[in-house]
Order: C-alpha cells, then structure tokens, then sequence
C-alpha cells in the first residue's frame, strides 16, 4: 500500500485558482456566457420558427441542385421526417443550434489562426504541437475548464464542443495556403502584388477547397461532442441518449442515435456538396 | 524623365548564390558554378550586360545555366547578392519595399514558362489581373483586356478558365496579362518551351508581329538557339552562371568562342541530331534543385 502519510493533493490550488481567476475575470466570463446564451436562444427559436415541411423543401432542394441524382434527392427528406417521427424535433433543433454556434466560434478563431500560420513559420511551431495535443486529447477533458468557466448548461457545452472541434478547420487553412503553387505566386508578385493582395487575390481562393474541407470536418467533430456535451447539462439528442443509457431502454437509445447520425449525414452531405461545387468551378 | 541614355536595361556585376552562408564570393576562386567546398551554388556569376530600347536580347543556356535565376533578379523575385540593375535608369536593387511593387506594376511585366495563371479567374479576369492590382476600375479594366486577348486572338475564349485552355492557348493568355501592363520592358522566362514546335513557331511569329506593333523591349530566355536566332537582335550565351559570349546572334553562330557555344551551333543545324554529345551533357537535363519550375519536358524523348 502506498503509505497514508504521503499524501498531497493539488485539487484544492486549482479549485483556488479557479475562484480567484472567477473573481477576476467573472464579469467578463459572465458577460460572454450571457451573449452566448442570448445568441443561442435566438437562433433556436429562429430554427423552430421555420415549418418542418419548408426544412424538407429547402433540404430536398439543396440536395437536388448538388447532386441531380433522384435517390440522392430524396433520401435526406425521409431521413429529416424520420427525426420528426420520433418526436425528437424540437430536441435535435436544440442540438442543431449549439453545433452551429460552436462551428461559427470554430472558424471565426480557426480560420485566421490558421492564416497566421501560414503566413509565418513560427507561428506554425507554436501552434502544431498545440493542435497535436488537442486531437490526441479525449474530447471529456474539455469539458473541465469549461465547466470551470461557465458552470453548468448549454454555454460551457458550446465552450468545450469550439475547443474540441478548431483543429482541423484551423491545420487545413494553414496547409491549403501553404500548398499553393508557387509558380502562381511568383507570377502575382511579378505583378506587383502586395503580400495582403497575394492572399487575398491568390492564396486563400486556391485554398479555398482545403479550408471547406476543414470546415466540413470541424463540423462533424462537433457533432461528435453532442453526447458528451449531455454530461454538463446541454440537453438534446445527447441527453436523450444519456437517459436511455441510465434506463436501459434500448429503443429510445436507438431512436435518439439515429436522429444524430441522421445530422451527420445530412451536414455533411451538403458541406461536401459545397466544397465540391466550388472545386468543379475553380477547376 | 531624366532617361537619356539609349539603354533601357543596364545590368552590373549581379552575383546570386544559393546556399547556407550568405558571404560573397571572390570571383577567382569561382571556377564552375558548384562550389563543393562551401556547399554552395553560384547561379549568376558576376553577369552584365545592356539592352537597348525596342530590341529582342536573347539569353540562352542549358538548364541549370544560371538564366531564370538572372530573369528574376532583375524583377526581384530573387534577391541577387550584390550588382545593379538599372531598369529606365532607375537602380531596381536599390529600391523599397513600396517602390519596387509599384515597379513591377507599371514598368515590367513578365510572362512565365508554367504561365503561373490563376485557374480560378476567367480569361479577362486573369488578362485584367495586373491592372486589378494597380487599383484600376473594373470597366476600365476589363475593357483593356478585351482589347488585348483580342490582339492574341482570343476573343471567344473571354469567359473560359484556363484549364478549358490548350498549353499555346494559355501562354497567349500569359502575353495578353504582360501586355495590358502597358509596360516597356517584358521578360519572358523560356515561354514557348512546353509547347509543340508548330504552335511554338506560330507563337514566335505572332510576338514577333506583337513587338512590331507595341514596340516593346524584351529580354527573352530560352535554351533553343534556332528560337534566339529567330527571335534575337542580340544574344547571350550562358553557361555556368556566367555569360560566355555575347554579340549579335549571327556573329555567335559563325564566330562560336568554344566548344560549349560550338555545340549549341551544331545542334541547331542539325548535325549532331540523334548521337549524343560526347561529355553527355546537352542530350541529358541535369536534375534541377530548384522550387520554382518543374523539369522541362521538351528535348527529354527525342
Ligand atoms: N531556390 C533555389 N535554391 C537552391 N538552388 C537553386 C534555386 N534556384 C535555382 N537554383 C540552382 O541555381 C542554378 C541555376 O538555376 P536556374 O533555374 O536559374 O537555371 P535555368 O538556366 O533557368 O535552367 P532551366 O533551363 O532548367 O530553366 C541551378 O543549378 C539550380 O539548381
Ligand atoms: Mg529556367
């Protein structure tokens, strides 16, 4: 046995230190949770204002414009209605609305720190093995410091799905950049380009389809933390499927999975129609 | 402007090494363009020379000779270690940050072997894209490229991109984008050498019938003598960064001063069509270290 006397515990330090930055920065964390919740409530309501029907329409639509392929089409109306006859609507909007909030943080900080790196190679090494321990990193222990934070609820849940999901949106903006053929590049500079007209005009455009790339993975690795994300209080799918876990009710656990594979599929069938239609042109 | 002197382009003394230490050389201790001992590689070694305003000045070598290295210094796309260059007699070397850009965007403009377009810009808007940069309105702008593809007989390919576009057809679009620049001096970096040697000819006639009607000075690269014969007032041959002989391009041919510019001579002629040479060194491309380019493919099969 590991003598009793030898013992010391830094739980205390950082419950301490948790207090103290809370004490200092608490408006400003308070003030951001507030917004966070205003937004999110916003865009939930915004989400169930529209009909279930006009979702399938634009949905069916939008997948019609992509891929002009009857199956392909249709596919996406039946599997949204199958999340409507479960009785799981209203719970997968509420998921729906922090996944997106969470992407939206994702790349408005991916995105130009993934530019940042690109541009200069020590940022690079800054920032690669931070991202390298992020991906490694299993996606519960981002639910501490938000917790820490934020408390329980949807906010820390969004914290800590934003944090899970930056990596790759900001390592394929970088590495997009980066691959630009420099022979396209020498001919802007020769041009009299600036160095903000080359990434403006050049760079980002011909990276364009890595970055879209990243932004349809980000997604996806947020949808991954909704389950997760139950545990501090967000509600949704993944609440029901904690519930279902808790009861053994096998059925429920079923029905409320399915209704998130069924947003994966969706998000990232269309992401990727996206990404794919832009490439076609560009190319 | 206070540019009286009848040359447009009067380069002094450029020297560009590539390596680890960043030390100038001594020339006497250059002998071949590698420096094994330093590691280091000379690819212009100490080259002048002066273009006269209007006229076609040619710069052939062998690949690996030294001469994209020296088409770029002259822009400053590649710092060159020391020497001048006076471009309508304003010393490029000596400029800032600032006046180098507006530089390149008023007063040269070049056109790349790999053409170097934007494959996703349109035709006009690829033509457009220096005057883009300049700050020009957009009407203006696409007006004067219209007119320019034109020129280069592209009217109906306006909207296309270029990957819609054959490998001659892109390069008129890499000339049209250097001549909407409006720009005196053009330098083109072997331009013609990914393409076939029919629509290669037909597009040295048609710069030859461009320069006829813009009057442009040009500084051209290539490593096909029959091409500088055709297209040179003056030439220069260049092998291991330095420049071997120079003169008018008749003069070389008939006066070649050693065996390195004697076999450019008989190879354009013909004479050594299929044998290699005996050192194996024109039939076979040395491998390139450098980023910029990829290997050329033309005289690889033949
Ligand atoms: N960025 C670079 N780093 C190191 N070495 C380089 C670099 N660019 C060019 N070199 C070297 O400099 C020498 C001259 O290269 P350069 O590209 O100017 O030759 P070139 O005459 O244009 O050949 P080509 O006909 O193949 O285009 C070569 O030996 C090449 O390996
Ligand atoms: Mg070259």
């Amino acid at each position: 046995m590991f003598p009793d006397t030898c013992r010391f515990h830094i739980a205390p330090y950082i419950q301490d230190f948790v207090e103290w930055l809370n004490f200092i920065c608490g408006p400003t964390f308070n003030a951001f949770s507030d917004s966070l919740r205003i937004m999110l409530i916003n865009l939930e309501h915004l989400l169930l204002a529209i009909p279930w029907w006009l979702w399938i329409i634009v949905v069916t639509l939008l997948a019609w414009r992509m891929t002009r392929h009857p199956w392909k089409t249709i596919t996406p109306g039946i599997l949204i209605f199958t999340i409507g006859l479960f009785g799981l609507w209203e719970i997968a909007i509420e998921t729906l609305a922090i996944v997106i909030i969470s992407v939206i943080l994702s790349l408005i900080v991916g995105v130009p720190s993934g530019i940042a790196m690109a541009v200069s190679d020590r940022v690079e090494t800054v920032f690669t093995p931070v991202l390298d321990a992020m991906q490694t990193m299993p996606s519960f222990v981002y639910l501490i410091p938000a917790m820490m934070f934020f408390e329980l609820g949807k906010v820390p849940a969004v914290v800590a799905t934003f944090i899970y999901a930056v990596p790759p949106v900001q390592r394929l903006t970088n590495l997009g950049i980066r691959q630009v053929s420099t022979s396209i590049q020498e001919a802007a500079v020769a041009f009299g380009a600036t160095s903000w007209q080359l990434m403006r005009e050049v760079r980002i455009p011909l990276a364009l389809p890595s970055i879209l790339a990243g932004i349809n993975q980000t997604t996806m690795m947020a949808l991954s933390m909704v389950v997760i994300c139950s545990m501090v209080g967000a509600g949704g799918l993944g609440e029901e499927v904690i519930i279902a876990l808790n009861r053994i009710d096998v059925g429920r656990g079923f029905e409320a999975g399915w209704a998130i594979v069924v947003l994966a599929i969706i998000i990232d069938r269309l992401s990727q129609g996206v990404a794919q239609k832009w490439h076609i042109k560009s190319n | 402007m206070q540019n009286d002197s009848e040359y447009l382009v009067e380069v002094k003394n450029i020297w560009k090494t590539f390596g680890n230490s960043k030390k100038i050389i001594p020339r006497k201790l250059i002998r071949t363009n590698i420096n094994a001992r330093d590691r280091k590689i000379v690819a212009v070694n100490d080259v002048s020379f002066q273009v006269k305003r209007g006229e076609v000045y040619v710069i052939m070598g062998l690949s690996g000779s030294g001469k994209s290295t020296l088409i770029r210094c002259l822009l400053r796309l590649i710092e060159p270690d020391s020497g001048t260059a006076l471009i309508e007699g304003k010393d490029v070397t000596a400029m800032d940050k600032r006046q180098l850009t507006e530089f390149r965007r008023t007063r040269v403009a070049m056109v790349f072997q790999h053409y170097g377009l934007l494959p996703h810009r349109s035709v006009l808007e690829n033509v457009a894209f220096g005057l883009k940069l300049r700050g020009v309105e957009r009407k203006e702008r696409e007006q004067k490229a219209a007119e320019v593809i034109e020129k280069v007989g592209l009217k109906q390919w306006e909207k296309h991109y270029p990957s819609e576009l054959s490998g001659g057809m892109q390069q008129r679009v890499g000339i049209a984008r250097a001549l909407v620049q409006d720009a005196d001096l053009l330098l083109l970096d072997e331009p013609f050498s990914g393409l076939d040697p029919l629509i290669r000819r037909e597009m040295q006639d048609e710069l030859l019938r461009l320069q006829h009607e813009f009057q442009k000075t040009m500084i051209f690269v290539t490593h096909d003598l029959n091409e500088a014969l055709r297209l040179g007032s003056h030439m220069a041959v260049m092998k291991n960064g330095a420049f071997i002989q120079e003169g008018r391009p008749h003069d070389i041919v008939m006066n070649p001063v050693d065996d390195y510019v004697k076999q450019f001579v008989q190879i354009a002629r013909g004479v050594v069509k299929d044998s290699p040479d005996k050192k194996g060194k024109i039939r076979s491309l040395p491998r390139r270290a450098s980023g910029q380019d990829e290997p050329i493919i033309v005289g690889f099969g033949r």
